[in-house]
This record gives structure tokens, sequence and C-alpha cells, in this order.
């Protein structure tokens, strides 16, 4: 009993690193799918008073992926009050053209003044609406999410790690006398230190096992997936192989961190 | 006759600088029976420390099993520890271990093989007469029983000199005298230097041994 409440210190310390920082990759990966989704959504339109050709408009910056031409023919339809052919054609040529452009992802708002300086230097151009309001006020919520969950992560990782170092405290105070009593009988420092090492390393494995078990849980929760499909999201919360790997990796480095604390810090008894 | 201990000039001292042992020179034949007596407070068990390397000379020259402990490297000194059996006043026995564990670990460090280790380990509980109690843990132990255990971890790995810091100080008279035969066995069948801090020299020695007295940071021989 007394041995599992000894491993459930550090493994529960270490399991809160692995879930801020699970949390914080869905947060990242949710936040890159749901501007996907923006970028596809949001255009530029764009007035001239001539006809354009597509290719210098879609050369005149990188993140234009496609632009089409706005037909006037439905408003002209609605202007239409018994006017001739002729001067309907008439109308159409002095009507002036508009075009939507479709860009390769979600910009910034620099990207956005970027564009629409770029575009304006071509005469024929005479406005370019990028409905800056708008996409600003998303941007800077999106930012503002994304800000808001590090900030919880950061600030997780940080009260976890002040805990592991309070734990490293108990474990030098536990783990001095066995290492000083094996130090006097010749014992180098590799075979002081195995057991601590191998502690760890299963606390670290036990930690990592608990956050996969949890997350393949979560990721495959139907409520989970319907709050995610409901905004729209598509996106892998937690991959078995990949996100396991990096849990595993930082739950390991951590652990073996705190022993080598421990043993670096450890003083015979004189 | 081959010298175990060569202390030249060795004064020791604990952090506060006030000097335990001064300047004093002495040595120890390898092979012989030394008592170390002296006052509480007189610097008996500090000498002791010295002599395993727990407690570096301040002054002068400390020589161990030919390695010299003043400025010793911590590989040297892991490498002396080897050859070395101490026995605490206070046991040292590794609380979450098993007895048959706590004997093993100089055989570990030392690298033997695990069929010598299980029978060296056997043979040791069966001299300490604790051969029933080989899986229980120190706590579960009288402190007799625990300094017993203490004796056949120090024996275990053979070595040339054993350190024995007031061995029978809070014992009863069989676990005491279990204590003296072990030590004098060694002494007489293994020829192992055997060094004690004691406050009393028991009265049923029946070997020859040499006798240091410290007083006042100085030590000399009785005769």
């Amino acid at each position: 009993m007394k041995s599992i409440k000894n491993h459930l210190s550090l493994v529960i310390a270490l399991l809160s690193i692995l879930f801020s920082l699970q949390v914080f990759i869905i947060v990242d990966r949710s936040i890159d799918s749901y501007k996907e989704n923006l970028a596809t959504t949001y255009s530029v339109v764009v007035v001239s008073n001539k006809r354009l050709d597509d290719k210098a408009i879609i050369s005149s910056n990188k993140i234009i992926s496609e632009v089409s031409a706005l037909t006037p023919d439905g408003v002209i339809e609605r202007l239409n009050t018994g006017m001739t052919k002729k001067n309907m054609e008439l109308l159409k040529l002095t009507l002036p053209k508009f075009y939507k452009i479709k860009l390769t992802h979600y910009p910034t708002p620099k990207e956005i003044e970027s564009l629409t300086k770029n575009l304006l230097k071509n005469r024929s151009i005479t406005k370019v609406e990028n409905f800056s309001h708008n996409h600003d006020t998303t941007y800077k919520l999106l930012l503002l999410f994304k800000t808001v969950i590090s900030v919880f992560s950061v600030s997780m990782f940080v009260v976890t790690i002040l805990l592991i170092f309070k734990e490293l405290k108990i474990w030098q105070f536990k783990h001095n006398e066995r290492m000083s009593i094996m130090g006097l009988f010749g014992a180098p420092t590799w075979l002081r230190s195995a057991v601590l090492f191998r502690l760890s390393i299963v606390d670290a494995l036990i930690a990592s096992a608990l956050a996969f078990g949890l997350f393949a849980y979560i990721s495959s929760s139907a409520w989970v997936l319907e709050q995610f499909n409901y905004i729209g999201i598509k996106i892998v919360i937690f991959d078995p192989l990949y996100d396991f790997l990096l849990l595993l990796g930082v739950s390991v480095f951590l652990s073996i961190m705190l022993a080598s604390m421990i043993v670096l810090g450890h003083k015979e008894e004189v | 006759m081959d010298k175990v201990i060569i202390a030249d000039n060795l004064s020791l001292s604990y952090s506060n600088n006030e000097t335990i042992i001064n300047k004093v020179n002495f040595s120890i034949n390898s092979g012989s029976f030394i008592f170390i007596t002296g006052a509480s407070g007189s610097g008996k068990s500090t000498l002791l420390k010295s002599m395993y390397g727990a407690l570096k000379p301040k002054e002068g020259s400390l020589v161990v099993g030919g390695v010299e402990l003043r400025g010793v490297s911590g590989s040297k000194l892991n490498f002396l520890r080897k050859h070395i059996g101490i026995v605490f006043q206070d046991y040292k026995l590794v609380k979450e271990w098993t007895i048959e564990k706590n004997i093993m670990l100089p055989l570990i460090i030392n690298g033997y093989e695990k069929t010598v280790t299980q029978n060296q380990v056997d043979s040791l509980l069966k001299h300490v007469r604790l051969k029933h109690q080989a899986g229980k843990y120190p706590l579960e132990l009288s402190g007799g029983e625990q300094q017993r255990v203490a004796m056949a971890r120090a024996l275990s790995h053979n070595p040339i000199l054993i350190l024995a810091d007031e061995p029978t100080g809070n014992l009863d008279d069989y676990s005491s005298q279990l204590i003296w035969n072990l030590l004098e066995g060694a002494n007489t069948q293994l020829k192992t230097t055997v060094i004690v801090v004691t406050h009393h020299i028991p009265e049923t020695m029946n070997i020859e041994y040499k006798h240091f007295h410290i007083e006042y940071g100085s030590i000399h021989e009785v005769n």
C-alpha cells in the first residue's frame, strides 16, 4: 500500500504534465483545422475597371490560390425594365468587373495588408474589399483562445514541476540512507542510483500508459467527437503512435532528470 | 610485517574547524587486532571514520591499504571500501531490503557470482544464527539480531580490514559474545585486520591484541 502511494505521487504529477501537453496539442490542432475551414470560406473581392488576367493576379501575391470573375448578370436582370438587348450589352461593358480571390490559407492581418497593397499596384483595380473588420475579430478571437490555453498549459506545467520538486525532496530523503550505505561498501554511483532510476522509469511508463488510456478513451468518445463535429473541426485528437511516443519521451525525460538531480544532490553522511 | 594503516602527522576536524585529532602518528600491522578506547567525544569514532574515507584528513597523511586518503578520488575510495568491512553502532542496514539482501550487498558490489553469493550468505546466516530469519526485514529484528546481520555483511566479502564502531554498545550478552567470537574468528582464521572502537575491552578475549587510547586529540599505545 505504501509502495503504491509512493509511486502514485510521481505518477500523478507526470500524468498532469502529460495531460496539459496533450490538451495543448489538441487545441493547436483544432485552431489549425479551424483556420483551414475559415480559409475556404474567406475571400477577397476586387473591383476593376478592366478585364483582368487571372494569372497576373495570382502571381501578384503568393497566398492567392484562385481567382474567379463575378458575373454581373444577376444585377443587370434586376435593372432590366424594358431595355433593349443592345443597351444591355452597352451597360455590361460600362459596369466595373468584380473578381473573387480565394487564398491558400487563413491570412494574418499583415498578409491581408500586403495582399491589398499588391493588388492596388495594378492601376485597373479601383477597390479591394478584404472584410478586414470581420477578419480581425475572428483572428483575434483565435489568438486569444490559443493564448489562454497556452497560459493554462504553462501554468499547469509550472505547478506540476513545483510538485515534482517537492517529490524530489521526499525521494532524496528516502533514498539518501540506502545510497549512503551502498557508498560505504564501495558501490559506484551508477549502482547506488540504479534503484532510483528504475523506479522513476517505471513511474514514467505507468504515467504514459495512463495518459494513453485516457486520451484513447477521449478520442473515441461519442460526446467529444460530436462536439468537434458541431463546430466543424475534424482533427486527430490522439495519435496512438506519434502522440504516445511524444508523451512517453517527455515523461521518461522528466523522470530521468528528477532521478539525476537526486543523485547529483546526494551527500554522504559524515 | 606489512602495514595496513599508516598515519603521519594526521589531524582531523569537522566543518566547524575544531581539531578533534591533532597530529597523530601510528601504524597498524596487517593481521593485527586493535582496540581503540577513549572517553565519549575523544575522537575515536572520528578516527575510525577517517579510515574508511568518510572524513578526509585536514593535515598530514593517512594511508589505508596502500591508498592515501588525503585528496583521494571517488573511484579510488570505492576501490578501497570494496576491501573493507564496516560495523556501525547503529547497524546501518537498508530497511527496505531483507536481511539476506543486506548481507549480499558487498558481494553484489564486488561482482561475485550469484551462486557464490548465495552460498556465502547461507553460511554467514548460519554463523550468526539467523538462518530462520533470512526473509525478514531489519526492523522486524531485535537490536542484537540487527547487529549480527551487520556483522555478517562486514564479513561477507572476506575483507582485508574490518572497522567496528562500538559494535556491542547496545547489545545483550549473548549477541555481544557472538560478535566478539566472529571478530576473533575473522582475525585468527582469515588473518583479517580488525580495528574496534569501544568503551570497554571484553575480558573474554582469547587472542593477542593491541590497545590504543585517545585523549585530548592524541593517541598512545597502552601496554
